[in-house]
């Protein structure tokens, strides 16, 4: 059971992440040219296959329960802030993030850029705009991947949920080639902030009454805990909305 | 060569923190004291970090969206 939520989570974040170097691949692609943007994106996979070829090894030298600590120090902050987002987002605080939207931006950028070819590449900023995208997404993914697999000394597991999302992706990017702004992406990210949460508070005590069992307790209580702060705020910023006349709020 | 690596510390950052560190701290500091009771003190204190992650959570919410409408 841990092993397929281990997958199942790696490859919800992974996908989100990998949903959003789509949408910056598609924009210089389908605005500039897709030479210089796939030469981009295979610079960007080649640093980030070196990273993971240093940082692999490297990882084994660190002892495993000071690396169980600082990873799980980790992935306790970046799992609380993730769904302070979700939550923050679903409640009305944070505009909801919209791929079509931010594919628009990128294209409406692309197309008032200059070119120029530079170093053998045909068009730069295609190439850097595609490199910069994947790499950075990219980076995230080896982050989920590495720290959700170090936590369960099971890596090898979570590369390939974090795989396995990227394939996903870019097959259904390859075949739509549009940017995926009907994914769910909103959704997706309140349910791996639930599920990154839980597995932070899963792991961070050392034995929990009833062991592995207690995460099918520990994942739904999550869930009601964000969702109940998420009615909270709603009711919240109604209220105050309420409060505060259209015309005062518009002239702030 | 600075500026690129102001930027990337910037990238990570915003990745793992976020835009409230002390939410964070207060979860990392409820990690260690865990382990503390846990391994030098022989106190399974499992119910430490889902009491400080709701606490944490829900100061930070309070104080991201106090004053907004």
């Amino acid at each position: 059971m841990k092993s397929l939520a281990l997958f199942l989570t790696v490859f919800v974040a992974c996908a989100v992440e990998a949903v959003e170097a789509l949408t910056i691949v598609l924009a210089a692609g389908l605005t500039r040219e897709w030479r210089s943007t796939f030469q981009g994106m295979a610079a960007a996979l080649a640093v980030l296959g070196v990273t993971v070829a240093v940082l692999g090894p490297a990882l084994t030298l660190v002892p495993l329960t000071g690396l169980r600590l600082v990873v799980g120090g980790l992935l306790a902050v970046f799992g609380l802030q993730w769904l302070r987002k979700a939550i923050l987002r679903a409640s009305g605080y944070k505009g909801l993030h919209d791929e079509g939207a931010i594919y628009a931006r990128q294209v409406a950028a692309a197309r008032t850029a200059t070119g120029g070819s530079r170093r053998g590449v045909r068009d730069w900023y295609a190439f850097t705009l595609s490199f910069k995208g994947v790499l950075l997404e990219g980076l995230e993914v080896v982050f989920i991947a590495i720290t959700f697999g170090a936590s369960q000394q099971n890596v090898g597991l979570a590369a390939a949920g974090a795989v396995a999302a990227v394939v996903v992706v870019a097959a259904v990017g390859i075949a739509v080639r549009t940017p995926l702004s009907r994914v769910p992406e909103n959704t997706m990210k309140f349910s791996v902030g639930v599920m990154l949460t839980s597995f932070d508070v899963f792991w961070g005590a050392v034995s929990w009454p009833g062991n592995d069992a207690a995460l099918l307790a520990i994942v739904p209580a999550t869930a009601l805990v964000a969702l109940g702060y998420t009615a909270l705020l709603r009711r919240a910023r109604a209220a105050a909305r309420a409060a505060v006349p259209a015309a005062e709020r518009s002239a702030a | 060569m600075s500026r690129w690596l102001r930027q990337f510390g910037a990238f990570w950052y915003d990745f793992v923190i976020g835009d409230d560190w002390r939410g964070a701290a207060v979860v990392a500091v409820a990690l260690a004291l865990t382990a503390l009771l846990v391994h030098a003190a022989s106190v399974n204190a499992w119910w430490l970090l889902p009491v400080a992650v709701i606490g944490a959570l829900g100061w930070s919410l309070r104080r991201a969206t106090s004053g907004r409408p």
